[in-house]
């Protein structure tokens, strides 16, 4: 749960590699989507960016509900760290699924904003977390505020399918990438740009994860020794 | 089973017999409710044509801001007077505690629900009142309690606790509000209950899933 320098040093290499593949494979690699309006062609590679935010930040929050789950059976505290790191991460992914989804919808839709379940659903998910934050900082005791961090991170998570159930019956308008029914939406050479994007990003989850932990063990590692020389 | 009913029954009746000596938490929830139902009468009179259009979401955020006020009292005299730590020397099931806790709430907003119903009607001239829109209310306001308790207990031991609880509270209660309020405006277009069984649906769930999760967590909360 303490990456290595070596490890992390790696990781960042292979992180770079990776994004650089991806941002060749989305910019230049990949063809014009042919089934939309010629005018929002060189928009529509956003979703290759957009789409693996959005995944990435639904992957560290499930990462912190799991990590939240397993400190209230446990109490160590390295789950605590990862469930901080982790949704850390995680809102800046939501941060920047939101912003990508907006600028997606300014050409397509004709606005910067639209209550589309999804859009919406982020921003209830930033706010979630963002109240997540809130809670930590107004807890000056360390176990306790693991504690009630983890309690409020099992809510959280749980609450979001809820959410965007209720906002999809509200109205959509939303494209529907992944229908079952209908099955993919995009053409071979979209879909590998598309699985190497979500690959990519996957990569610089960990990545920042392991770099974020590492920080976070040396706070802690401070925090004892400065309480070891003060009572010397 | 028989004696965590009693329990729960104990702390319930606790609380009531607070309340009905203090009337503290109905006469704050209660005109608070009132003055948001007068706010928002100006905030939307002279720009919709019709006030019944807006009655589902008054009706809701009303219930929603003075439940919100409630809640935030449910633990504060617990805290303040140590009582909360007599319960945890109890030796019953905490869990007895949040299900007590919890209904207590529930009865407390169920009561200021009764109190603004008839005067949305006679403040925005609305039929509004009927036995499907009681039970959305209902289902609603189980699923507030529910996760509102749990939250209450966190927040009375934070700093800041008034101001943390509803940012807390109001983006998980989202499903809830959305549900409550798309079946209000179903209900006064005259929609049946069959036709709103989606929504019904979500709240029940909603209010199962959390009462559940808020068994498994509650006593993470309060022990020390």
């Amino acid at each position: 749960m303490n990456p290595s320098r070596r490890t992390v040093n790696v990781l960042n290499v292979v992180s770079l590699v990776a994004m650089m593949v991806a941002i060749y494979m989305a910019t230049i690699q990949a063809p014009s989507a042919t089934n939309i309006d010629e005018s929002i062609r060189p928009a529509q590679r956003i979703i290759y960016f957009h789409v693996p935010s959005a995944w990435i930040s639904m992957l560290a929050f499930f990462v912190t509900f799991v990590a939240s789950v397993i400190y209230l059976r446990s109490k160590h505290v390295k789950w605590d760290i990862l469930a901080l790191c982790s949704a850390e991460i995680g809102i800046l992914f939501t941060i920047a699924a939101t912003a990508s989804g907006s600028i997606w919808g300014k050409p397509a839709w004709n606005t910067w904003w639209t209550w589309d379940p999804r859009l919406t659903t982020y921003t209830i998910v930033l706010l979630l977390y963002i109240a997540y934050f809130m809670l930590r900082g107004a807890i000056e005791e360390p176990e306790r505020r693991a504690r009630f961090a983890a309690v409020y991170g099992i809510f959280a998570f749980l609450s979001v399918p809820l959410t965007f159930m209720s906002i999809r019956w509200w109205n959509t308008i939303h494209p529907v990438i992944l229908d079952p029914n209908k099955g993919f939406g995009l053409g071979p050479g979209m879909a590998s740009a598309f699985m190497i994007g979500i690959l990519a990003f996957t990569i610089l989850y960990v990545t920042l994860l392991a770099n974020r932990l590492r920080v976070e063990w040396m706070v802690e590692r401070v925090a004892a020794l400065r309480e070891r020389l003060l009572s010397a | 089973m028989r004696r965590y009913l009693q329990v729960v029954g104990a702390i319930l009746w606790k609380d009531l017999r607070i309340e009905l000596r203090t009337k503290d938490a109905f006469t704050s929830m209660a005109v608070f409710a009132v003055l948001a139902l007068l706010i928002m009468n100006f905030a939307f009179e002279l720009r919709v044509p019709e006030k019944s259009m807006v009655v589902p979401g008054v009706l809701w955020v009303a219930v929603a801001f003075a439940g919100v006020l409630g809640l935030g009292r449910a633990f504060v005299h617990e805290k303040d007077k140590g009582s909360l730590s007599g319960l945890m020397l109890a030796p019953v099931d905490r869990s007895a505690i949040y299900f007590g806790k919890m209904l207590a709430n529930l009865i407390f907003i169920l009561v200021v629900e009764v109190f603004i119903l008839p005067l949305i009607v006679l403040f925005f001239n609305v039929p509004l009142i009927s036995a499907p829109l009681l039970l959305i209310l209902l289902l609603g306001t189980i699923g507030l309690a529910a996760v509102g308790t749990v939250f209450s207990a966190l927040t009375v031991n934070t700093r800041a606790r008034e101001v943390l609880l509803p940012v807390l509270l109001f983006p998980i209660l989202l499903p809830v509000l959305v549900a409550g309020i798309r079946s209000t405006i179903g209900l006064l277009e005259g929609e049946s209950l069959a036709d709103l069984s989606n929504w019904l649906r979500l709240l029940v769930f909603f209010d199962v899933l959390f009462i559940v999760v808020a068994y498994l967590t509650f006593e993470y909360v309060v022990e020390e």
